[in-house]
């Protein structure tokens, strides 16, 4: 507490704590919210986020699960739909793909294919991307994939405002939302407004105002992408940086928004180019703001590799500051 | 909990009248079919009908059950109207899910009834959650999780029974072993070709039955419904039968032989009831008339319910897409 003020004062706290804070809150403020997960109980959790929560709420309530993750999703969506409002935990979006059937055969059909009779209000939250020389089977971004798929919600806070505001409004919504956390975001630190209670899960937000260019990102590429904006208003070139924050449905009034006014746009994704959401963003941009378009939609991407283990290679593969900044400067300056 | 079955007059009318309509109602499918009255993928489950309804006999209004895409039987069994179903089959918006499912994925919420699903094994995962919500939310229902030979080479069936068991989950699978999953036989997939035995592996109490014989289902089916309630743990249950028709309407039936058939059809479940019902006086040939005569009327009034149907309008394609609530 301020002694001047009498109002609390901002708590400073690791991404991971946020997203800790956020699942005790929800856990004790209803009943029929638990979370399942592997080692998410006695180990606490892969990635700590759940750490002592099992001693806390039980192991009910946090639950560990064996190694069957289509098992665990399938038994999460079962769940859902008898009344309980599950948070399943799934090690890295490498290992979802063991679940894909069930978040994509059962989550986002049920509810369409049951003509309405049937909601699926389900949470998934997982780990994605790359930095910690994991390799290729634990350091992909494949949360583009899902954000194809109909009837599903995909979230990707990259704050620690977000990581801990965007649990609650996802368990309240009634269809399966899945959220990823960027495992380079975990340790980030920054200052938390006890006033904040809540964020929505409908808006990108303007993380950064500039006049000269957009810069359309999400998740762990955001503070690459803040560092690149820095850089360029040095060369007095103003960067407006957009967080996707959703990235289904897509918030594309704030992304249109933006480009008419700066007129150009890049795309930063730590997903590959092909195929992937920053093509579907560039192509939405492309068909509805054309005419307001100074120069081509340019996009920052991972190279189209498998993420490898060493650790120059795997920067490499990766989206960096510096690409940003030429990339931005290029459309600037040559645009 | 009751798990004896009293083989009264009631009762033994009850167990043939609910085998008798499936059948009725699936015969008259296969002729709409033929006319396009009904499209894409329908599985019919003529010679199965013992195993729904001997096992939905066994069950409360309170209890939940997850199906295949193969599970006309079971929705008309657990007493979702044959209107609904019907209308359903014919896409139109009368149907029990506005003609968005079709065959493969009739849904009711009314009855707990999760599907329909037509990923093979992927029903199984789902009843062990639906068991998980109901214990945690201090229900004592149970969840009848039916599905195929061919879901138990699936990685779900081992997961989920491995889940239900550790964590002391009221499921009853019931594995309804058809001996091909498509066209697959039973041999030529599992090693272990005794499927109730797997259970062992995951410390689950299971038992074989005959699956042509309904009152011998629906005994096993009480047997473990009530071994489920008293020890809280989950049961496989299956039940050896035989489907007499093509996998689905694309199939030419390669993979087995005409004799092969025709040795099953003597075991047919409803002729095998009604048989016995006769010779034993259970049952008058006049009362079968009737009962007959009674689901000619209820499936002559189906097919005019569908045919009076109305489609969903366009404009409504995305709704339910995403839900604004979660339905009460």
């Amino acid at each position: 507490m301020s002694a001047a003020t009498g109002t609390p004062a901002p708590r400073r706290m690791t991404y991971r704590e946020a997203c800790k804070q956020a699942i005790r809150a929800a856990i004790l403020a209803d009943p029929r919210v638990f979370l399942m997960g592997e080692d998410v109980a006695r180990y606490g959790g892969c990635y700590a986020v759940t750490k002592g929560l099992a001693a806390e709420l039980g192991e009910a309530r946090i639950r560990d699960t064996p190694l069957s993750e289509n098992g665990y999703v399938g038994a999460g969506i079962g769940a859902a739909i008898a009344g309980m409002r599950p948070i399943v935990e799934i090690m890295t979006v490498n290992f979802s793909l063991l679940a894909l059937d069930q978040i994509v055969n059962s989550a986002a059909t049920i509810p369409h294919m049951s003509g309405g009779q049937f909601a699926v209000p389900l949470v998934i939250r997982m780990a994605t991307g790359a930095g910690l020389q994991l390799a290729a089977q634990h350091s992909h971004s494949l949360e583009g994939w899902y954000a194809h798929v109909p009837g599903l919600k995909i979230l990707a806070p990259a704050t620690v405002e977000d990581a801990r505001h965007m649990l609650q409004p996802a368990l309240d919504d009634p269809n399966p939302v899945l959220i990823f956390e960027h495992v380079m975001l975990y340790n980030r630190e920054d200052e938390l407004e006890p006033s904040i209670t809540g964020v929505d899960i409908v808006s990108a937000k303007i993380r950064r105002p500039g006049r000269d260019i957009t810069l359309v990102t999400h998740g762990g590429m955001l503070f690459k992408t803040l560092e690149a904006a820095a850089v360029l208003h040095e060369e007095g070139i103003e960067a407006e940086v957009i967080d996707l924050r959703v990235l289904r449905p897509l918030d594309m009034a704030t992304i249109l928004g933006s480009v008419a006014r700066t007129r150009r746009v890049v795309i930063v994704d730590e997903g590959w180019k092909s195929g992937s959401l920053s093509a579907e963003v560039a192509a939405r941009i492309a068909d509805e703001a054309f005419y307001e378009l100074d120069a081509p939609i340019r996009r920052v991407c991972s190279r189209e590799v498998p993420i490898p283990y060493s650790a120059h290679l795997e920067k490499a593969a990766l989206p960096q500051t510096p690409a940003i900044v030429a990339m931005a400067r290029g459309l600037v300056k040559g645009g | 909990m009751n798990d004896k079955v009293h083989l009264d007059h009631e009762h033994v009318r009850d167990l043939l009248t609910a085998m008798l309509r499936i059948r009725r109602f699936e015969e008259k499918c296969f002729e709409l079919y033929q006319s396009e009255k009904i499209r894409g993928f329908m599985h019919l489950y003529d010679g199965e009908e013992a195993v729904s309804v001997g096992v939905i006999e066994a069950l409360e209004p309170k209890d939940a059950i997850v199906a295949t895409y193969r599970e006309h039987g079971q929705a008309l069994a657990r007493g979702i109207e044959m209107n609904a179903l019907m209308a359903e089959l014919y896409g139109k918006q009368e149907g029990c899910c506005r003609g968005r499912g079709g065959s493969m994925h009739v849904f009711d919420r009314a009855t707990r009834f999760y599907g329909g699903n037509a990923i093979v094994g992927g029903g199984l995962p789902l009843a062990v959650g639906t068991a998980l919500g109901d214990k945690m939310l201090g229900r004592s229902a149970i969840t009848a999780c039916f599905f195929g030979d061919g879901a138990v080479d699936e990685g779900s069936f081992h997961e989920s029974m491995n889940l239900a068991s550790l964590w002391k989950l009221p499921v009853l699978f019931v594995c309804e072993n058809n001996l091909y999953s498509m066209g697959m036989a039973l041999e030529r997939a599992e090693a272990e070709t005794h499927i109730a035995r797997k259970a062992a592996g995951y410390s689950v109490a299971s038992a074989a039955v005959d699956g042509m014989d309904v009152v011998a289902v629906e005994v096993a089916a009480r047997r473990a419904i009530a071994q489920i309630h008293a020890t809280s743990t989950p049961y496989l249950l299956e039940c050896q039968t035989y489907r007499f028709r093509a996998h689905s309407m694309f199939d030419a039936q390669l993979y087995r032989t005409k004799p092969e058939i025709e040795t099953w059809r003597k075991k047919d479940p409803v002729r095998q009831l009604q048989a016995w019902l006769e010779q034993s006086g259970m049952l008058h040939a006049d009362e079968i008339t009737g009962i007959e005569a009674d689901i000619a009327a209820e499936v002559g009034a189906a097919v005019a319910f569908a045919e009076a149907g109305t489609w969903e309008p366009v404009e409504e394609l995305e709704r339910f897409t995403i839900m604004d609530r979660v339905p009460q």
